[in-house]
């Protein structure tokens, strides 16, 4: 089980959380301008890393955020924790804050972990 | 109607563990520019700290995430949240009454700290859970809201169709020795 320190409440056991896919998808746009291929691209297309992933995680049973956390997939070494509208803290990180954390899902997406 | 026959699915107490009679509970939400408005038009000040509950004559305001606190009135009324609404009208705030919704629990007594460890993964220990703080968290399967009133008293919030299943694991571990 991972151990998952919440920006908000602290280390809490995965049990409370949901997991929200790869983070730092930026939607594409204005929409008129999009093209089908890349609208499929944001819609379908993740990394699926083996190694350190950038992921979203709701704090379904605490505080309800969302909030990043970047994570190794082999070993589930958590590297960072941050919020919506930080970028990633690691250094050499190109992911790009995601912006306003109200325009995140309300809901979880994806399978798990 | 608070008749308090039908208020708790709970059963009766055991030594450590004994329902809460009815409370009236709201949750509010806001923004963090708007908590001093909020605050000042229902007279308790939303706590800002993560985790942390305000008590105030009658009322405690339980932190449940930046945006949102849980409300509870020892002083049960049907008025109650009507009467909250009113006081907040013109202010950017959810209000919503949840008096029915759920219903609480005092686990309380020497063993308290064990007895919730059996369901909750949380360190309950008096220094990573001092008084006052307060969580949404899991115990088992069921959400639920956990707030240490004492350093051997713990209110637990759970909903209403949840709560027989709680009840009924905590009873098991306190069973046990
Ligand atoms: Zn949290």
């Amino acid at each position: 089980m991972l151990l998952l320190e919440c920006p908000y409440c602290g280390p809490r056991a995965e049990i409370e959380f949901r997991y929200g896919g790869e983070s730092h998808i930026r939607r594409p746009g204005p929409h008129a301008e999009v093209s089908d291929a890349q609208w499929a691209d944001y819609l379908y297309n993740r990394k699926n890393l083996k190694g350190e992933h950038r992921e979203r995680w709701l704090h379904a049973a605490g505080c309800r955020r969302w909030f990043n956390v970047a994570r190794n997939t082999v070993t589930h070494q958590v590297l960072a924790v941050y919020k919506m509208t930080e970028p990633c803290p690691l250094p050499d990180d190109t992911g790009a804050p995601v912006g306003d954390p109200s325009m995140t899902p309300g809901t979880a997406m994806g399978g798990a972990a | 109607m608070f008749d308090p026959d039908v208020t708790s699915p709970l059963d009766d107490g055991s030594p450590a563990i004994t329902p809460v009679g009815p409370v009236s509970r709201a949750i509010i939400r806001c923004r963090a520019s708007d908590i001093d408005l909020v605050s000042n038009r229902i007279d308790i000040a939303l706590p800002r700290a993560a985790c942390r509950s305000v008590q105030d004559s009658g009322l405690s305001a339980l932190w449940l995430g930046p945006d949102e606190w849980l409300i509870l009135n020892a002083t049960p009324a049907d008025s109650w949240v009507s009467e909250l609404s009113a006081r907040l009208d013109g202010a950017l705030c959810s209000l919503v009454d949840v008096s029915h919704r759920q219903v609480a629990l005092s686990v309380h007594g020497p063993r308290a700290e064990d007895i919730l460890a059996t369901g909750c993964a949380l360190d309950h220990s008096i220094a990573a859970f001092p008084v006052g703080m307060c969580t949404r968290t899991m115990f088992a399967k069921a959400e639920i809201v956990l707030w240490r009133t004492g350093a051997a008293n713990f209110h637990l919030e759970v909903w209403r169709s949840f709560a027989r299943y709680v009840e009924a694991l905590l009873r098991e571990a306190e069973s046990e020795r």
